[in-house]
């Protein structure tokens, strides 16, 4: 016990490590705007794909409405900011709290749907969020908000680690196992006593709130946020992170938050291709390796087999 | 007066929705996905029956047949490359598939020949005529028509021909259907042959009576569409077409008060309140996972 | 507790990664800048939602860079166009700015195609001090901010809003003699939404009355609903502002509902497409405010047109063509005066641009970094626009 605590705190220290040398590079400007722009928003995608992944990967709830849940923390935090004159750490919990808030009240009636119909209904939820955003005047209705630059790589780079360390504990603990004991099979769960519906709005609230999060970061990076920032497209982006990754594999998740950002922002040099590889490079993955790049399993899992034994959270068909 | 023509305006728009609806609920009724490409497909035939029309000098008839043919094709090579192989994986894998596909056909378009808006050339004569005081358009009287024709023909098809009864077996148990010596890759096939051509009819209508088409033109008639089918039960082609109705009557009871903005919320609002209280739509029976 | 702690680990050292790969990048990548070129980055929508009109401005830019080449350049500097899309996105619009600027150095900046997007910029072109010219960019807010500060380096080269709005609220009560009007604006567009109350404000001072204030969303097909809905209200006239994918429907629609007042719109409306969308007939009896006129007999604009049609395979130049290429010459004329590639020496440089000809018009910069030109009235004659009167701010 003493030791895992140990290594836990070490693990924290060395984050530290990394974000105190990225820090230092950035106000030496040996790593200019453009690449700490860049880190920045690779850090907003991984939460954005993290949240994602509790409800998708772990739960095994389908939701494709994630940029409803963004939008909503975006708007929010930026009335914080700008209209109320909160202070901006303020301003991200709020976005935070109405987006899982949002989550509930979307999460109660349509968790009780499956597969498909979960899905569309999610996307349905986000598009009358976006369009609830368009007819309010007060937000900019859609010329949107113009907001002040805040989001710096301290403040991504905390929440981000509270993400993580969030979804990685709640995942390893009971209620976790619970969620993934739904994603396996729903009704054996429900025979086993399990609520379902308690864990299925949880694991969506949580995963919510961290997408609001993330939208509190976004619309502070970006300058202005407006509606058509938010539409289906954008939460089709956050789906294919998840997917791309593994269902069911956090590390795949980030990695390919990672991924797909660096190559998104790249390709930027090939207006006219990059949409056309982005969908054939999903197409291709969902063909060919339908599990996603890491299935089930985590990137621990690739060195540290010989090390240590233990009871693993995913199902074993990816592997 | 004003709601009656309102109400005819309803209707119209409600029959674009059903025609697209259609090719929907078949491909959902046998293989249960949400063909995301449907919309694509629709947008292709637009395309198909405006370059034979505006460049081969094509008239509306020879040009809804050829649309329909090459739409048919399409479906079955997308089919064929993409969702066959999905077939036993998960419903998210063949989703995001179907996601995939439609955003390669979309750039893929855009790439050939640019974003930008096409015209439709006149090739039907519209008249408007006077009925009681309201304006009906001679077109929309056809796509009227055409709807309800095409949902007559389908229904015959699915009920009465041995295709259709292969479509309601494999629909109903693949593995059964397959035991029972049915073939059930060439009826899925044959399912996406007749689904996507009724998208491509439903492509060159759309161009005719809207006149304004482009890459992107599928993505909001596809969400409406899949509303619609979803409305009125989904896998049941009666109720596509009175879901497409209701629909489009809606949408415009919407707009009259004044609320326009909100035509495409109330939409989705329908479909969740659907989804909620009666997901099997207003034609569909209600019935239960088993174990 | 292990696991987590794992995990944690891996994702630092992957940002790790990202990070060494980003930095070997860097090398490479910034030696660009000075020499014998100027360096010029563009910011466009290419695609995405609004590719459309982004495509649009980046042909007029091209045509006119390749133009200024074969002339032999500014200052005899060869004119370096670096193209970024920003998706029709203003994430990715901050993004590609930050790039254009941090990463290729450029000397300025073209773009965005539409307001939001060069809002998204517009901080960052202060901060590096990096002139940001906006071809179509008519909100306001491009160059003043919602506070009312002055954005130092957002320029622009099409007038704004209100100004459109305003001179269609007098075209209608002076020369038409309307009382009673209907608004039918584009909600998904501060572009329409801004003409639509300048039109109004200005209408209503005339002693006119707005009798139907009806909206529509971009990318809407069916618009009978709502045209019933002004219909029943009996107005004399219809201000339209939006684009002209969704007008061309629109007066379609309207005229086969026997909606036959005159309609009028801005410069969204000027598109061939739009004739080929409405039909010649319906479009008898619409006027539109314009930067400037294709068919306008000016050497200037014919010298444009030709040269447009050579390039592009005989298509005609709509006004985001015009605009684009515009706002390259006008960039140029500041570059020469300037005599130099220092920013803030361009910026100088385009504040006292005075009276240069382009093609859509002659054009002075005003205080607020918007230009002052005159807008053009044309009436659509069976499909062909005919100039109707030119009104001087």
């Amino acid at each position: 016990m003493l030791k895992k605590v140990n290594t836990f705190w070490l693990a924290i220290i060395l984050a530290f490590v990394f974000y105190g040398v990225i820090q230092l590079l950035i106000s030496t400007a040996i790593i200019n705007p453009f690449y700490s722009n860049t880190l920045i928003f690779i850090c907003i995608n991984i939460i954005l794909a993290v949240s994602l992944h509790l409800v998708i990967g772990i739960t095994g709830q389908f939701s494709i409405g994630h940029a409803g849940f963004l939008a909503l923390g975006a708007y929010i935090s930026a009335i914080m900011t700008m209209e109320l004159g909160m202070p901006f750490s303020l301003a991200l919990v709020a976005g935070g709290i109405v987006a899982a808030l949002a989550g509930l009240v979307v999460g109660i009636p349509s968790l009780r749907l499956r597969g498909d119909y979960l899905a569309i209904a999610t996307l349905g939820f986000a598009e009358i969020i976006r369009i609830i955003f368009l007819n309010i005047d007060y937000v900019g209705g859609a010329a949107g908000m113009q907001v002040t630059h805040a989001t710096t790589w301290t403040t991504s780079f905390l929440c981000l680690l509270l993400t993580i360390v969030v979804i990685v504990n709640f995942t390893n603990s009971r209620h976790g196992r619970a969620c993934i004991s739904i994603r396996e099979n729903e009704i054996a769960a429900d025979a086993m006593g399990i609520n379902t519906t308690y864990y299925k709005v949880t694991a969506f609230v949580i995963g919510s709130f961290f997408a609001g999060i993330a939208g509190g970061l976004y619309a502070h990076n970006f300058y202005i946020i407006q509606p058509v920032n938010f539409g289906f497209l954008k939460s089709f982006d956050i789906l294919i992170f998840v997917v791309l990754g593994g269902l069911g594999s956090l590390s795949g998740a980030v990695i390919s938050a990672i991924l797909l950002t660096v190559v998104s922002t790249f390709l930027q040099e090939l207006p006219e291709t990059r949409m056309i590889i982005y969908s054939l490079v999903l197409v291709m993955v969902m063909l060919y390796r339908p599990q996603g790049l890491m299935g089930t399993r985590e990137i621990t899992d690739y060195f540290g087999k010989w090390k240590w034994k233990r009871i693993k959270g995913g199902n074993q068909y990816g592997g | 007066m004003e709601w009656l023509q309102q109400l005819f305006n309803g209707i119209s728009l409600g029959s674009i929705y059903a025609l697209i609806a259609l090719g929907y609920t078949m491909v959902y009724g046998i293989i249960k996905l949400i063909n995301f490409v449907h919309g694509e497909v629709f947008m292709i035939g637009s395309f198909t029956g405006f370059y034979a029309i505006a460049f081969w000098g094509l008239g509306f008839f020879p040009s809804l047949v050829l649309s329909m043919t090459v739409c048919a094709v399409f479906g079955v090579v997308i089919e064929r490359v993409a969702y066959k192989r999905l077939r036993n994986s998960t419903r998210i894998a063949a989703l995001i598939t179907a996601i995939g596909v439609s955003l390669f056909i979309q750039y893929v378009v855009i790439y050939i020949r640019g974003a930008q808006p096409e015209a439709y050339p006149n090739v039907l004569p519209n008249r408007t005529l006077d009925i009681f005081g309201i304006q009906i358009s001679s077109q929309s009287l056809l796509i009227l028509l055409v709807s309800v024709v095409l949902m007559i023909i389908l229904q015959f098809i699915v009920h009465r021909t041995k295709i259709g009864k292969a479509m309601r077996a494999v629909s109903f148990d693949p593995d059964a259907a397959k035991l029972m010596g049915i073939n059930v890759n060439n009826t899925i096939s044959a399912t996406f042959a007749i689904g996507s051509a009724l998208a491509g009819a439903a492509g060159v209508i759309f161009g005719v009576y809207y006149t304004k088409i482009d890459p992107l033109m599928g993505i909001i008639p596809g969400l409406k569409a899949f509303i619609a089918a979803v409305l009125g039960g989904i896998g049941i082609i009666p109720g596509a077409v009175v879901g497409g109705f209701v629909l489009g009557i809606v949408e415009t009871v919407v707009s009259a008060f004044g609320f326009s903005l909100w035509r495409d919320a109330a939409a989705f609002i329908i479909l969740i309140l659907i989804l909620i209280f009666r997901p099997s739509g207003i034609f569909g029976k209600n019935s239960k996972e088993k174990v | 507790m292990r696991k987590s702690v794992i995990k944690i680990l891996f994702t630092a050292s992957l940002l790790g990664m990202v990070l060494a790969a980003c930095g070997s990048g860097d090398s490479g990548a910034t030696s660009d800048g000075g020499g014998d070129t100027i360096h010029i980055g563009v910011n466009m929508e290419l695609s995405g939602a609004v590719a459309s009109y982004g495509q649009s401005d980046t042909e007029g830019i091209e045509l006119a860079v390749e133009e200024i080449n074969e002339a032999g350049g500014i200052d005899g500097k060869q004119v370096k166009v670096t193209k970024v899309d920003n998706k029709s996105d203003a994430a990715e619009a901050t993004n590609a700015a930050i790039k254009l600027t941090s990463q290729d150095k450029v000397t300025a900046i073209i773009g965005a195609a539409t307001s939001g997007n060069t809002v998204a910029q517009a901080q960052i072109a202060n901060d590096t001090e990096t002139v940001l010219l906006s071809p179509s960019g008519t909100s306001p807010n491009v160059t003043i901010t919602d506070d009312g500060t002055l954005n130092e380096f957002v320029f622009r080269t099409s007038y704004i809003d209100p100004f459109q709005g305003t001179v269609a609220a007098n075209f209608a009560i002076d020369d038409l003699g309307i009382k009673n009007a209907a608004i039918l604006a584009d909600n998904a567009s501060d572009y329409a939404k801004g003409l639509g109350s300048a039109f109004k404000e200005t209408f209503e001072a005339a002693g006119g009355t707005v009798v139907s204030e009806e909206a529509y969303v971009a990318k809407d097909t069916d618009f009978r609903s709502t045209l019933t809905r002004i219909q029943s209200a009996n107005p004399e006239f219809i201000f339209i502002p939006g684009y002209y994918e969704e007008v061309g429907l629109i007066i379609k629609q309207a005229r086969e509902m026997g909606i036959d007042v005159p309609l009028m719109g801005a410069d969204g409306w000027d598109s061939p497409t739009l004739v080929e969308l409405a039909g010649a007939e319906a479009l008898n009896n619409t006027f539109i405010t314009n930067h400037y006129s294709s068919e306008d007999p000016d050497e200037t604009i014919q010298n444009f047109v030709t040269k447009f049609k050579e390039k592009y395979d005989g298509a005609s130049p709509n006004a985001f063509h015009a605009l684009g290429y515009d706002s390259v010459y006008l960039l140029a004329d500041a570059i020469e005066r300037a005599g130099s590639t220092e920013s803030t020496a361009i910026k100088d440089a385009l504040e006292e641009t005075k009276e240069i000809k382009l093609v859509s018009g002659v054009v002075t910069i005003d205080e607020d970094h918007n230009p002052i030109k005159s807008a053009t009235i044309l009436e659509y004659v069976d499909g062909k626009q005919v100039f109707k009167t030119k009104i001087n701010p």
